[in-house]
């Protein structure tokens, strides 16, 4: 269910930008999508063709999601980690001084107009 | 054939409900409305919390009360016998509610005549975390049963919250709750949220609740 909203609130900012170049139509939209940023790609992906189906610019739009992998960064010894292996535990030292560096990203990247 | 066009954008998909947020915010500050966000998980105690709050409120303040479910106005009816003005609304289905939804309600609530206005979130600890309604401040009630380890699993949700109402500590005797672990895993998320525990039920710790919401608000009036 949240992703369908957030399908909602990706069509009206690319709606608003496709209109601010005069586009026609859009091909493509892709997204950058943090691997801890709480949102499901097929769970989007389902939405997505749900939604896009309602909304005669989206009309045959593909979604691509470029999936950014996280990364935490400790600051007991100065090494990054998989955030996903290891949470906020680093393996290295078993510091929990430690923060995400990358990897809640949810974005619009680009889009691909007619 | 047309021409096809790449538009590089590289911006959050949050970032125009931010922005409407922070309009809402700047109009509610002329205004001199305080609006506060209130989320938790379904069965937490919102509905009856509230009715304290208001109970305890009600001479000191003009409130509102925004209550957003998916469906029914069950909550909407047992609020509106506190006194209190309240609008029911429905979200269709979606898990949250977003900045433009939040001013559409404010919109049929009428603020002329309010000076705090409670908006009842949907019950769900993960996606209203996400979207900024444009409230002054963001409150959660977390309640016994739910267990301490909260904070771990809905970590966004504690990280944006300004007060952690720990619910329902009549029971505390029951559950394995610990309250300085809770307290603990809170302040990981974010250091300066105020917890206050109390019991809707008994009427324990709500003066203490009652009297942070009505000195925000009067400062928010300043």
């Amino acid at each position: 269910m949240h992703e369908l909203g957030v399908v909602f609130h990706i069509m009206d900012s690319v709606e608003k930008i496709a209109r601010e170049n005069q586009a026609d139509g859009i091909n493509k939209v892709v997204l950058e999508l943090g691997e801890v940023s709480a949102v499901i790609e097929s769970y989007l992906q389902n939405c997505w063709s749900w939604a896009s189906k309602k909304r005669e610019l989206f009309d045959g739009t593909e979604l691509v999601v470029d999936i950014l992998p996280a990364v935490t960064y400790c600051e007991g010894c100065r090494q990054t980690y998989s955030t996903v292996d290891y949470g906020k535990i680093c393996p290295f030292c078993n510091s929990t001084d430690t923060w995400l560096l990358q990897g809640n990203e949810f974005n619009i990247k680009e889009i691909e107009v007619y | 054939m047309r021409e096809v066009r790449i538009l590089e954008i590289k911006q959050s998909v949050f970032a125009d409900n931010d922005r409407q947020a922070q309009s809402l915010r700047k109009e509610l500050k002329e205004k001199g409305v305080f609006l506060l966000n209130l989320m938790s998980s379904p069965g937490s105690g919102k509905t009856t919390t509230l009715m304290r709050t208001i109970e305890r409120l009600k001479d000191s303040l003009r409130i509102g009360v925004m209550e957003a479910d998916i469906d029914s106005d069950v909550d909407a009816r047992t609020i509106s016998e506190s006194g209190a003005k309240v609008i029911q609304l429905h979200t269709g289905g979606m898990c949250h509610l977003d900045a433009q939804m939040t001013r559409q309600g404010l919109e049929g609530l009428e603020t002329d005549d309010v000076e705090l206005v409670i908006l009842e979130n949907v019950g769900n600890l993960v996606c209203p975390a996400e979207f900024d309604t444009g409230a002054v401040k963001n409150a959660m009630i977390l309640s016994v049963p739910e267990g301490d380890d909260k904070p771990l699993k809905y970590p966004l949700m504690f990280s944006v919250c300004d007060v952690v109402l720990i619910n329902k500590i009549d029971v505390l005797p029951y559950f394995d709750f610990d309250m300085e672990k809770c307290r603990e895993y809170i302040h990981m998320r974010n250091p300066k949220t105020k917890i206050i525990p109390l019991c809707a039920k008994t009427g324990e710790g709500i003066e203490e609740w009652a009297d942070w919401l009505l000195e925000e608000a009067e400062n928010w009036k300043k």
